[in-house]
């Protein structure tokens, strides 16, 4: 550029004679192809090369073993799952563990990290303190032995089966994880979730026209709290009246384990607690940062025009804060996603666990089981930045 | 303005050479002057780093054979530790030249990976650990009990065909690596540890109290354990079968790692056979004439080396059993060299 600047301009004298070697637009497009014929032959090749190698060496491919049997059992399946089922069904249940992983483990990230970020700037030396020691700790520590320190943490201190602690509820815990009761749906209980459908269609209109009525008379109408009285009271008149179709399961022990109940595996614990307080901890400064990217004269500016503390931080302070927060926390959530994938070094049965795993090894298809999986956390992360966009669009400052 | 750019044809040499070297596995071993094993992690008596860093065990001492019927030189050996998962990729990808880690012959792995089984070192069965104080005798019992197991294994799918066929309900909790699977069973989180039965007395030698475990008495699979390398280079396979049962046929005709030399002038022509003063059959499958003679001078017979890593001279103090001889009762069987 300083080149082009002191240099006298031969550009706009030459422009008719400029050579096609030298044209920009020419060359763009010559690099372009280059680029893209350079890519293409690079993947054939690598494909190529991947398919002779496999040939020569007498391995199996080819996508054929999804449909045969898996053989293996699965410690936890959100979905019916034997060892008699396919190994395209292990990858659902594998797929669906780390999804669940990753969706409350983003939940519990983000409301740490909220609070914590949001503690960090208190006025308590006390609180800003020890969020601050929680921050410059767990981030500065690698997450896998975070994992194992939890999952250790967890089986050390917890005792065994017979000698579980009861919780209130029939409820307990002990080292094979926590159990709860857990309801069971009995017939007639679809009315209750009918009516709680139309409470949360009731509650959504009465806060359209709530606003409505707001911006066209200036009168306020407490939406919030008739909709969540709504959205509880309704369905359960509803399921009083139709005579309670809901029986609670109670855990019982019975031989070796418990029996009946929600089970929550003491694996999917260390794991969900280890990913959540590792991610919050960076969300936590994110937060921070975006409340004190926001100017001071903004909540000043509220509070002359008679606005109190609460209205003021709702209103004012987060819309523009969250412009601020929410690229830099899509990165968190993809992090915690990909993380999931050390669930093996604590035993929970993730896709990575259970189908680049076990499946891979019983079949021996290590192209094609990476292949898939690598696929599947492209496919999680570009849907979870996609919806993050939408978001930030949403919230984003309109600026003319 | 035009800016002054310099055509620069950034990299993009699409040159590669077409699959991998065309050399067999001897000469490249030899080449580059030692052996790249496949190994356990840590596993006593089998495979596992003493006290002073060094590899030994069981199907550590078969690297070194097959190093010193190559080179007559058991130290050239390098170990690659590996986890169950992991074992097949290293060994189709050319990472490891053998792999000797307890590993179960399948139809399976012998055909569909791609790989070649040819001697077994090891009759093992699957069988499982529990507690004491858990008052069970019998692995029937186990319904519902929760088992710790590593991932990438027969054992895994064994055990889900026992508990299936005996209407038990399973509670598998799956590890990667062998020593979380033991840390886990040893933090009561299993009832019971599942393996190959030789596998479960090594662990049970690490637990914080090996004398509050039992071994239950069935046996609920069969676990031939051996060497194995890639399919496809049929010298290489021959090398690797061939120490293993030049290993045998030493310990059936007497031959030790104390005797060698003086077996060297026996009239026996078994044994002048086997330690290359008849016949050419080192320089058969590529080797030089001393080859079973180098291998017994650096790690003696089978039987030695059973005794020493995991039988009566070890702490695991596992009977012969099924791998004694097959002339002492047991199912070790080589063919004759000749």
């Amino acid at each position: 550029m300083a080149v082009g600047d002191m240099a006298p301009d031969r550009g706009v004298r030459g422009a008719a004679r400029v050579s096609p070697l030298y044209d920009p637009k020419i060359r763009g497009i010559v690099f372009q192809v280059l680029l893209a014929i350079g890519v293409v032959a690079f993947f054939w090749w690598a494909i190529d090369n991947a398919r002779e190698n496999l040939e020569r060496a007498n391995i199996a491919s080819g996508f054929d073993f999804l449909w045969s049997r898996a053989g293996f059992a699965i410690s936890q399946s959100l979905i019916d799952y034997t060892p008699d089922d396919s190994y395209l069904r292990s990858f659902f249940v594998g797929l669906i563990n780390t999804l669940l992983v990753g969706v409350i483990g983003v939940f519990l990230a983000s409301i740490i990290g909220f609070i914590v970020g949001i503690a960090r700037l208190s006025r308590n030396w006390l609180v800003a303190g020890i969020a601050g020691v929680y921050v410059e700790t767990l981030r500065n520590i690698p997450v896998l032995l975070q994992l194992l320190f939890w999952y250790k943490a967890v089986l050390a201190v917890l005792p065994g089966p017979r000698q579980a602690v009861e919780l209130p509820l029939g409820s307990n815990l002990s080292n094979r994880g926590l159990l709860l009761p857990w309801p069971d749906v009995e017939p007639g209980f679809g009315a209750t979730v009918v009516a709680l459908g139309v409470a949360i269609v009731a509650a959504i209109g009465i806060s359209i026209w709530a606003r409505r009525r707001l911006y066209a008379t200036g009168q306020t109408f407490p939406a919030f709290w008739t909709g969540l009285g709504l959205i509880v009271f309704l369905p359960l008149l509803v399921f009083l009246a139709s005579g309670s179709p809901l029986q609670l399961m109670y855990p019982e022990l019975k031989g070796f384990n418990f029996v009946g109940g929600l089970h929550i595996q003491p694996e999917f614990v260390a794991l969900l607690l280890g990913l959540s307080l590792y991610t919050a901890t960076f969300i936590a400064e994110i937060v921070r940062a975006g409340i004190l990217a926001v100017a001071k004269g903004q909540s000043e500016a509220a509070f002359a025009l008679g606005m109190r503390q609460g209205p003021t931080l709702r209103l004012v302070i987060i819309p523009q804060a969250m412009r601020v927060i929410i690229p830099p926390l899509t990165n968190q959530y993809l992090n915690l996603i990909k993380n999931s994938s050390l669930a093996v070094a604590v035993g929970y049965p993730d896709l990575v666990s259970v189908f680049a795993g076990t499946v891979l090894n019983q079949t021996g298809q290590a192209v094609e089981a990476i292949t898939i999986t690598m696929l599947v956390y492209l496919a999680i992360s570009v849907a979870t930045s996609l919806f993050m966009n939408w978001f930030n669009r949403r919230v984003a400052l309109v600026e003319r | 303005m035009k800016q002054l750019m310099i055509p620069v044809i950034a990299g993009a040499m699409f040159s590669f050479a077409a699959g991998a070297a065309s050399a067999t596995t001897l000469e490249d071993v030899k080449a580059k002057g030692f052996l790249q094993c496949g190994v356990n992690t840590g596993l006593i008596g089998f495979a596992a780093p003493d006290d002073a860093g060094e590899w030994t065990g069981f199907d550590v001492d078969f690297c070194k054979a097959i190093a010193a019927a190559i080179f007559n030189d058991a130290t050239k050996v390098k170990y690659t530790p590996l986890t169950a998962k992991d074992r097949f990729t290293a060994l189709q990808s050319g990472e490891i030249d053998l792999l000797s880690r307890n590993t179960t012959w399948t139809m399976s792995r012998d055909t569909a990976l791609g790989l070649a089984f040819g001697v077994v070192t090891y009759y093992d069965g699957q069988g499982f650990m529990v507690r004491k104080d858990a008052g069970i005798t019998s692995a029937l019992e186990l319904s519902g009990a929760a088992v710790c197991v590593q991932t990438g294994t027969t054992t895994e799918l064994n055990l889900a065909d026992y508990f299936s066929r005996n209407n038990m309900e399973l509670n598998p909790v799956v590890f990667e690596k062998v020593e979380e699977a033991n840390a886990a069973y040893d933090a009561n989180r299993c009832d019971a540890y599942t393996t190959d039965a030789s596998g479960l007395y090594s662990t049970r030698l690490t637990l914080a109290a090996p004398d509050d475990h039992i071994i239950l008495p069935e046996i609920i699979s069969k676990e031939p354990l051996g060497p194995v390398v890639r399919q496809g280079d049929e010298e290489w396979f021959n090398i690797m079968k061939w120490v293993g049962f030049a290993l045998l046929n030493a310990e059936e005709l007497g031959v030790t790692q104390a005797n060698v030399d003086e077996m060297m002038s026996s009239e026996n022509q078994s044994v002048q056979r086997l330690l290359g003063k008849d016949g050419t059959f080192g320089e058969d499958i590529g080797l030089t004439t001393a080859w079973a003679a180098d291998v017994l001078k650096a790690v003696g017979n089978y039987g030695e080396i059973f005794e020493r890593n995991i039988g009566a001279d070890s702490p695991l103090q596992i009977a012969r059993g099924l791998n004694a001889l097959w002339t002492k009762g047991g199912i070790q069987y080589a063919p004759p060299i000749r």
